[in-house]
């Protein structure tokens, strides 16, 4: 790829063929946003149907097998190919500038994590179309699970396999990004709080996801090759299961929050125009809350008999979690004290975020009761809560996230006005649906109902709900509009928020080498420093001279490609011997790839210190 | 800006207000109004931790009143730089300090109520009942005095029952939000924990894990009636023979039917063992029919022909059965309808005032 053809205007064909092979990390973090917008408005549809289906008692919009289906699959797409991807992409756009880097540590690895999510979100999702999709929840509790009939369930293991494989790779690309590549200056004290954020939480997902990984071959080896690890006829005991999903699935949660927490710290400091109050203890409660994070999975479990001993344990260890948290809490509370607020449409999902996490963090200690839990567990309380965290904290920050950072991935701001309304309509409707459900669980609804029965008093509550859910529809529909609408707007300037970190010292949007010469970090908010007390640009940490690019590659979508085709061929081989063919050959065409990978030599290209003197000039101007 | 914010809380405000005055939700099946030993523990816990969790949002939402309203943005002062704090050793102590006492304060009494819960060591002195699980229903076997039910759990008002929970298929979780939290049903192990009812009355019951098509529709019922009451039951279903039931010659037609179409294979009329399907011994008594139906001739007739329109994915197949004509479906009815083996049943049970 030479530097020539990328002013150039391109044909459809060569822009796809670019976003194919791309290892740039701002492409792959438009890819991962793309892909993640995707399955988010599908897992939103699925959402839309179940509160239809529950609008109205005894209601028959579908039928129980699907509502299982759907539950499922919303669940599923929603964590694993909706919010995952989406804060991977995030992170993939601005963790690297923010530290001053031109890119993540293994480019051919990055491509590589975004095509596996892809092929697996794909894969999983094939299987509306052969035969029905898992329907055993998105927990996949293994003894319903393992009586699922059809290829539902073999469908959500070897789809998440290939993804979570995916994410793995993310993570550990985003440590070592982070240990080796920070510019000069950058010690880890003055890192932004979203990249100590994306730190803490590759670490989670590098010890969280090994469980889900061990736990999707156990069942696999139960489902598709007769073992008996969760089989209780023949000496198998479903209660593993549990464990290890909640294993990974519990740090899995602070995966989903903690780079929203770093996020939220930017936010508020920037439209302060105030230091984060305390950072320090801001990095050291996110430690703190990865750290309890594995300490509290089995409070998924207070109800499955492990005795009073292990619960308690559990249980203080869950209310712990709620100091650290706290500590976050006042602390953003504290930059913004004393501060000069600007409310936009990024500070409003912001605000947003306190008072709606804050219910979702309350109603998380409640939980944490163990007894009192005997009540909430499996029921609409727990909807409630976790929609309050998932939505109030993921959902709000990535629309934070996006009206933030949309100028530096996209050169264009979103517009405020739409934004506004966006905020508005998705605001009401979240507490609308969410808040009577801790209401309807209390007064004895069960989650995971596909129906119940009119006289229970469970009518209006219901029905609230269903409500809420449709104002949260049209407030996403604005926000499409807004993207579109916004796409023929002007160029947005480099720094239009009057921004602290590293990522709106350049261009909206980052030439694709990012910096010319390496920044100098003099301080926390090196930008801010430099305004302060130099002449408001970063100074260069490193003389010009040639820059080292790796070359774009198609073996990432091609060997994800080949394990998407084995997927299939696990899936099917216990009807047909034939399939081997489809599991062997898929696998052989990944593995040759990787040879391909090894053995030929790709020493990427330089970028001739000429032509970065040529773009510092024409800043200069 | 902020006004409409404003109105937003406001609504939010009154519509959970509105929710609260419209009452705690049924009072057979709410867990806010507990009427149990179990349930009223919880209860306790779940106010303790709303009173202590609600005083810090409070605390949150009034510190973000307060900034938005004096640190906005002022009109003239545009470039207006803030100082820049670090941050304050003391207010991070305070805010590190409270929390920490808060969550003693709820972690005591909930190490307490959970170690006074699990307590089973006196199982011995009181009734014990075996409770299974189902794809989509319940078996109670009272073991010590050698009856058996399906659906309809009958308990001992003021009086510790222990209940010791398995499935035989996958698993479920069980539960009566007004007397008790829930404990899960796993196929692998037996749980146990007991339930006492302060009122007599008929209590809904409901499984709380996914467990299949029907999750939904496993529904059952906790009659607890007066410790008198509940002796002459035991003795009446100790005693209830089918075969001595005087019945009316569409109803003896029924019977026979019920023989003849294979019935039996599955579903036994009182007496012991591991059953295959729920025990019709208080058929006639049910509070509802396959757990969701309400008690009418119509319903089961519709039951009977064809289950699984009604509960899809349940074993009442047919593959176990031949298809049942509309006509034999109606005696059959009449005949399950006449199985009645005791003059207490739900409808002597006097209603639970609603609160």
């Amino acid at each position: 790829m030479s530097t020539a053809t990328m002013t150039q205007k391109r044909s459809f064909g060569a822009a796809l063929w670019d976003y194919l092979t791309t290892v740039d990390h701002k492409k792959i973090g438009h890819l991962y946003l793309a892909g993640g917008a995707f399955f988010f408005l599908l897992g939103g549809l699925e959402a839309l149907i179940i509160r239809i289906q529950l609008m109205f008692p005894n209601s028959d919009f579908i039928s129980a097998g699907l509502f299982n289906e759907m539950l499922t699959m919303h669940g599923t797409t929603m964590i694993f190919l909706a919010a995952m991807p989406i804060l991977l992409g995030l992170m993939n756009a601005a963790m690297p500038l923010q530290i001053g880097a031109r890119d993540v540590a293994f480019p051919f690895l990055n491509a590589l994590g975004f095509w596996l999510f892809l092929f697996g979100g794909l894969l999983l999702n094939l299987s509306w179309f052969l035969g029905g999709a898992p329907d055993a929840g998105w927990t996949s509790y293994a003894s319903l699970a393992m009586y699922s009939s059809g290829h539902g369930v073999d469908f959500y293991v070897a789809g998440l396999q290939i993804a979570g494989a995916g994410t793995l790779m993310g993570g550990i690309n985003f440590i070592a990004t982070i240990v080796t590549m920070r510019a000069p200056g950058m010690t880890y004290m003055r890192m932004p709080l979203f990249t100590w954020a994306t730190f803490i939480t590759s670490v989670l997902i590098l010890f969280a996801f090994p469980a889900l990984t061990i736990n999707m071959f156990l069942l696999m080896f139960d489902r598709m090759f007769d073992a008996a690890f969760f089989n209780v006829d023949l000496g198998g005991n479903t209660i593993i299961w549990q464990h290890l999903f909640w294993i990974f699935g519990h740090p899995e949660v602070y995966i989903l929050i903690l780079p929203l927490f770093g996020l939220f710290s930017d936010i508020f400091a920037t439209f302060s125009k105030k230091r984060l109050f305390g950072y320090t203890a801001m990095v050291f409660a996110t430690m703190l809350i990865a750290f309890l994070g594995f300490m509290v999975w089995a409070h998924h479990m207070f109800t499955v008999g492990m005795g009073p001993v292990a619960n308690s344990i559990f249980a203080v260890a869950t209310m712990a979690i709620a100091v650290p948290t706290g500590i976050k809490i006042f602390n953003w509370l504290a930059t913004m004290w004393g501060g000069s607020i600007t409310i936009n449409s990024a500070m409003l999902w912001s605000l947003g975020f306190i008072p709606s996490f804050t219910i979702g963090g309350m109603t998380g200690v409640m939980l944490g009761s163990s007894v009192a839990d005997y009540q909430y567990h499996d029921t609409y309380f727990v909807v409630g809560h976790f929609h309050y965290v998932i939505v109030g904290g993921t959902v709000f920050g990535i629309f934070a996230a996006l009206h933030y950072w949309w100028p530096k991935m996209f050169g264009r701001i979103l517009r405020e006005g739409l934004g506004k309304i966006t905020f508005v309509l998705f605001f009401i409707g979240f507490h609308l649906t969410f808040f009577v459900q801790h209401f309807l669980g209390l007064m004895g609804m069960p989650r995971r109902i596909n129906t119940f029965l009119p006289g229970q008093m469970l009518d209006t509550g219901n029905l609230i709900s269903t409500i809420g859910a449709f104002f949260m529809t049209a407030a996403i529909l604005v926000f499409v509009y807004n993207i579109i609408v916004s796409a023929r707007d002007e160029q947005a300037p480099a720094d239009p928020w009057d921004g602290r970190t590293l990522e709106w010292a350049i261009s909206s949007p980052p030439p694709y080498y990012n910096f010319e010469q390496l920044p100098l970090v003099r301080g926390l908010d090196p930008l801010w420093v430099e305004k302060r007390e130099g002449n408001g640009k970063m100074l260069p940490g490193e003389p010009l001279d040639d820059v080292h690019m790796p070359n774009g590659s198609i073996l990432p979508f091609l060997m994800s490609f080949g394990f998407f085709v084995a997927g299939l061929g696990f899936i099917y081989q216990t009807d047909s011997k034939l399939w081997f063919l489809a599991l062997y050959g898929g696998m052989a065409f990944a593995l040759g790839c990787m040879v391909v990978r090894s053995l030929k030599d790709d020493h990427g290209y330089y970028i001739k210190k000429e032509e970065l003197q040529k773009a510092l000039d024409r800043e200069a101007k | 800006m902020r006004g409409w914010l404003g109105k937003t809380k406001a609504l939010v405000l009154l519509g959970s207000l509105l929710l609260l005055l419209s009452g705690c939700g049924k009072e057979n099946l709410t867990a806010l109004v507990p009427k149990g030993y179990g349930a009223q523990s919880s209860m306790d816990l779940i106010v303790l931790t709303t009173v202590v969790m609600s005083a810090v949002f409070l605390v949150v939402v009034l510190i973000l009143v307060v900034v938005l309203i004096r640190f906005r943005k002022k009109k003239g002062q545009e470039d207006f730089i803030p100082k820049q704090v670090e941050g304050s050793v003391t207010l991070e102590t305070v805010w590190t300090a409270i929390p920490i006492i808060l969550v003693i304060i709820m972690a005591v009494p909930t190490v307490m109520a959970e170690f006074d819960l699990a307590d089973t060591e006196e199982r011995d002195d009181h009734r014990n009942i075996t409770v299974t699980g189902y794809q989509y229903w319940w078996h109670f076997d009272y073991d010590d005095d050698e009856i058996q039910t399906s659906q309809d759990l009958y308990i001992p008002v003021g009086e510790r029952v222990y209940l010791d929970l398995k499935s035989e298929d996958v698993l479920h979780s069980f539960w009566i939000p007004s007397l008790a939290g829930k404990l899960d049903v796993n196929p692998e192990n037996v749980n146990t924990f007991y339930i006492e009812a302060y009122e007599e009355g008929v209590y809904y019951g409901k499984c709380a894990e996914l467990c299949g098509a029907s999750h939904a529709l496993m529904d059952f019922k906790v009659i607890a009636v007066s410790p008198e009451d509940f002796d002459q039951w035991v003795d009446d279903m100790q005693s209830f023979d089918p075969e001595e039931l005087e019945l009316d010659s569409v109803a003896q037609e029924g019977k026979e039917l019920f023989e003849a179409n294979n019935c039996m294979s599955c579903h036994a009329i009182g007496g012991s063992g591991d059953p295959l399907g729920p025990n019709l011994a208080s058929f006639g008594d049910r509070t509802r029919f396959a757990g969701i139906l309400d008690p009418t001739k119509e319903n089961l007739v519709d039951w009977i022909m064809d289950p699984d329109e009604i509960k899809p994915d349940n074993k009442m197949k047919f593959d176990n059965y031949p298809e049942i004509s509309e006509e034999d479906a109606g005696k059959m009815a009449e005949y399950l309808m006449e199985l009645k083996p005791s003059e207490i049943t739900p409808d002597t049970v006097p209603d639970l005032a609603s609160e």
